[in-house]
């Protein structure tokens, strides 16, 4: 359960910025269904409905998504979802149910890095930018991993525009229930890209397995290979949902389908 | 604080406080039809629509609901009752707790996909919990309905969608 004291609704990311530097314990509200499930004293939460973050805009060469756009929107996307093989519909297809995918939001999924989401990963697999008001911007892959100094609040997402192929997908214990492994994969300009989320830790990109898929001439001979060395590269951990020795062997299989299914899409759409 | 917001087509001036969530604040007007159940986003027994959009009411703070237009099951109750009826032929209907919620999401469902299959049926009913039916006997009454829907848009009775207003658009994109 949450308590709040004052809800401020700024009109401008600027305003937003200067209400979460001015107090300490000020909230950022995106669609507001993580906080949902905690419990917090919050004096002051800032609703960034009325920030402008709400818009996926193409341009000529990359797509803008705002960080409030909503889950359901990303699936829903019809020139989005073409462009990147689907990939947004299938990341966030299996987050419990469509009303809750019409709440939660983009931003608030990104930029509290959440090691067990479905979306981060399947971005992951494309060269996405984030857009911070006070970082600026920067690799989503960066992010990630070091996050950002103080208190910021993230404005879109940039992903560029390419030849792409995408696949992603998760094993769960149940439908609806957080992932426990999920796997994408993207060919984006002739360069592989594979990521592994919900480890259970965040999602990383699977390097020296890139590197290696990158430098074959016959994918399809090193695929098996390739998945065996992103399940050996990164760490996996022990959760409720599963060990890490399993999850490691699973990530074996989901990378190794993630990678055939682009390979496939690349053939078919080649020849 | 108030909460300026259309409910059922009505413009509402509420008092709420901050903290409040729109199922506490339908359900404290009197708008009984949106049930409570697991408060944390996964049953679906509180759906509502916001903007036309099917949204949990228990995760949703009320102020998000500002200047906005939120349908219950009771501003949709012509609907309400011919899907009713489907469930209750189709022994779909049981303790009903969760058939509010429900209605609500097949309404937003016909808006988005006009035909649908059974595949896009269970991908749009999979947010609603129900612990009494199996979903089988809801599936076959979703499908008797949107037979019914089909049946009467091939003869031009009603337009798209699950409102029967006209001014009811499908979202974009």
């Amino acid at each position: 359960m949450i308590t709040v004291r004052e809800v401020v609704v700024p009109s401008t990311t600027d305003e937003a910025y200067e209400a979460l530097q001015k107090n300490k314990f000020a909230t950022l509200l995106g669609g507001g269904g993580f906080l949902r499930m905690g419990s917090k004293n919050i004096t002051t939460l800032i609703d960034l409905s009325s920030c402008g973050l709400n818009d996926i805009s193409e341009q000529e060469h990359e797509w803008h998504i705002g960080a409030m756009v909503t889950l359901g929107e990303l699936e829903r996307h019809s020139a989005l979802n073409r462009d990147f093989s689907q990939l947004f519909k299938l990341s966030v297809q299996h987050i419990v149910g469509v009303q809750l995918r019409n709440v939660v939001t983009l931003g608030a999924t990104v930029y509290s890095r959440y090691g067990f989401s479905d979306l981060i990963t399947g971005l992951l697999a494309l060269p996405v930018q984030v857009k911070l008001y006070k970082a600026g911007t920067m690799s989503l892959e960066v992010f990630l991993e070091k996050g950002v100094e103080g208190r910021d609040l993230l404005e879109m997402i940039i992903i560029p525009k390419g030849k792409t192929e995408t696949f992603t997908t998760s094993l769960r214990n149940s439908d609806g229930d957080y992932s426990l492994l999920n796997a994408s994969a993207a060919l984006f300009d002739g360069n592989w890209r594979i990521c592994l989320g919900a480890r259970p830790g965040r999602a990383q990109l699977a390097v020296k397995a890139m590197e290696y898929l990158n430098k074959q001439s016959n994918w399809n001979e090193a695929l098996e290979e390739t998945a065996r060395m992103a399940s050996e590269e990164l760490v996996f951990g022990t959760n409720s949902r599963g060990t890490g020795a399993y999850r490691k062997e699973m990530a074996k299989v989901l990378v190794a389908l993630v990678l055939k299914e682009v390979a496939n899409s690349e053939t078919e759409h080649n020849h | 604080m108030k909460l300026n917001t259309t409910i059922n087509g009505m413009p509402k001036n509420l008092e709420i406080r901050p903290d409040d969530y729109l199922v506490d604040v339908l359900r404290a007007n009197g708008y009984l039809g949106v049930r409570q159940g697991c408060d944390t986003g996964n049953c679906g027994v509180c759906t509502v629509h916001l903007d036309g959009k099917s949204v949990l009411s228990c995760v949703l703070l009320a102020i998000k609901a500002e200047g906005h237009e939120i349908t219950t099951i009771e501003g949709v109750p012509q609907q309400a009752a011919t899907i009713a009826n489907f469930f209750v032929e189709q022994g779909a209907d049981q303790c009903g707790y969760c058939t509010s919620g429900t209605v609500m999401n097949i309404l937003y469902m016909e808006q988005l996909v006009e035909d649908p299959t059974e595949e896009e049926i269970k991908h749009f009913l999979k947010g609603n919990l129900c612990r009494c039916t199996g979903y089988a006997s809801q599936l076959r009454a979703i499908q008797a309905y949107f037979n019914l829907r089909r049946q009467q848009k091939s003869e031009g009775q009603v337009p798209r969608g699950g409102y029967e207003d006209e001014n009811r658009k499908p979202e974009s994109p």
